[in-house]
């Protein structure tokens, strides 16, 4: 063949105007479909809650229900990470993708919550420079330290194998699907909208979690073994999901949250369907301890909370100025 | 009264209907950034546009609380708009009441199923405790490329956060199925 008739012109880098870029193409005529680096015009900011009617309900402590927001957020924000870096490493394709998707979930969820404690209270909000351009949920979410964090320490601890992060999702998703269905009753419309939302989502993550206990439970030798070796790691940290604290009691009494040991029945009631179907003994009752009566929700953690901030937030700490 | 006020009063009263119809019409070409051949619109995230003093505001809603896509809707609904004509242009988050698959629209299931997508099937009614489902949900759905019946699910989770994955045991091609949420 020869050189000088090539069947096909070869695209000619050289050619491409002033105005032009070889990337044209990609935006196929469309030109409001714009790619990374495009854009002709300032993007809207990405407020989760744009619009949304954030003012708090009569007679209800503002900082209280933000402090309420923050313990639910931040299960769902350490929780996502814990199982974002599940991804590249679950026993099959479908199973990272499972996790990732549930990660996102939990992720969306968490942006709300902490969104919503920043407008009930900007008072909880770090503090950062005047121009940052960090918004309220990302300043909550990078900017506090591990003692900030109301977290349960269950989402928190080191990773085990597959078996753990199953038992970890399970006694997660159960308990939060538990609180998050009376949630959607809140006083708190923007509580109760979110909450709905979470629930359709926590459904899907509960039958995974549940399927996969079963499946590993009634599998082989060695998948049981994985199995009761997690729950006897995890089941004293679940207790801290259904234990009030004062601020849960209180906005609880007020209409706008539930109080986790009002759920503690129906949680027992969903883990026994799964362990009776997993042929599994239900694990002795002998909830993990805190430190002078205080817990994650407390701020108290274990050092393992310290690593997970650490690699969530270096980005953000090293580029307090940087836009995303 | 001047005759001159009452006209302006007339003109703007006359052109709030048409100036609020055109701004839908024209929001409702917006695609979904994940799901190209699916409008806004058909996918029941377009929830209103209006027109006032201060502009178009639109409202839309998030199909999962992470959908990822929520930023570039808002962009893209920003810019189209502003390209026909609508200076200023807000887009609002409604929350309330949740998306579900159910407002996929005909034309949506129907876009869907044209290309090699199963479109969702009834999602369950909100309210009251959550079943829990130990045995993998069945759905009466077939192969959007095939037409058969005879298909298994592969997981509940997929590309998206709205997609479950599935196989054809027929011609044994996976397809992706809109999820009832």
């Amino acid at each position: 063949m020869s050189h000088d008739n090539p069947s096909h012109a070869s695209p000619d880098p050289s050619a491409v105007g002033d105005h032009e870029s070889v990337y044209d193409g990609l935006l196929g005529g469309d030109p409001s479909q714009w790619a990374f680096g495009t854009a002709t015009y300032e993007p809207q900011g990405e407020d989760p809650l744009a619009g949304v009617d954030t003012t708090v309900p009569d007679g209800v402590d503002a900082a209280a229900l933000a402090a309420y927001c923050l313990m639910l957020g931040d299960d769902a924000l350490v929780m996502s990470h814990r199982l974002s870096e599940w991804c590249s490493r679950a026993p099959d394709l479908e199973d990272d993708i499972a996790l990732a998707n549930i990660a996102l979930d939990l992720l969306g969820q968490a942006r709300l919550l902490l969104a919503r404690a920043a407008a009930a209270d900007p008072g909880v909000v770090p503090v950062l420079p005047e121009d940052s351009p960090v918004p309220d949920e990302d300043a909550l979410a990078y900017f506090r330290e591990a003692a900030e964090f109301r977290n349960v320490r269950l989402v928190e601890v080191p990773h085990g194998d597959f078996a753990h992060v199953v038992c970890r999702l399970l006694l997660f998703t159960v308990a939060r699907l538990e609180v998050f269905t009376r949630l959607a009753r809140s006083l708190d419309p923007v509580l109760a909208a979110v909450a709905a939302k979470g629930v359709k989502e926590l459904t899907y993550h509960r039958d995974y979690a549940g399927r996969w206990c079963v499946t590993l439970a009634q599998g082989t030798e060695e998948s049981r073994r994985r199995l009761l070796a997690a729950l006897e790691v995890l089941w004293p940290l679940g207790a801290e999901l259904v234990a009030p604290t004062d601020v849960e009691s209180r906005m609880a009494e007020a209409g706008v949250g539930v109080d986790p040991a009002a759920v503690a029945d129906a949680v027992d009631g969903v883990l026994d369907l799964v362990l009776a179907e997993s042929e599994l003994e239900r694990p002795a009752d002998r909830p993990l301890g805190g430190v002078n009566g205080r817990t994650g929700r407390d701020g108290l953690h274990s050092e393992a909370l310290g690593l997970v901030l650490a690699e969530m937030q270096v980005v953000a700490r090293a580029h307090p100025a940087g836009r995303w | 009264m001047s005759p001159g006020f009452e006209a302006r009063a007339w003109g703007a009263l006359a052109l709030q209907p048409p100036a609020a119809a055109r701004a839908r019409a024209v929001a409702a070409t917006v695609t979904d950034p994940e799901m190209p051949m699916l409008t806004l619109e058909d996918l029941g995230v377009l929830r209103d546009v209006t027109v006032d003093e201060g502009g178009v505001v639109v409202a839309i809603t998030p199909t999962y609380s992470g959908c990822p896509a929520m930023a570039t809707m808002r962009d893209d609904l920003v810019h189209r708009l502003r390209d026909a004509g609508f200076e200023d242009v807000r887009v609002r988050v409604e929350l309330h009441p949740a998306w579900s698959s159910d407002w996929i629209t005909d034309r949506g299931r129907a876009t869907l199923a044209a290309h090699g997508m199963s479109p969702p099937g009834p999602a369950s009614r909100p309210g009251g405790p959550v079943p829990l489902s130990l045995l993998p949900r069945r759905r009466a759905i077939s192969c959007p490329r095939c037409g058969s019946g005879e298909v298994e699910l592969t997981s509940e989770f997929g590309p998206t956060a709205c997609k479950a994955l599935y196989r054809c045991l027929t011609c044994r091609e996976p397809f992706e199925h809109v999820k009832e949420i």
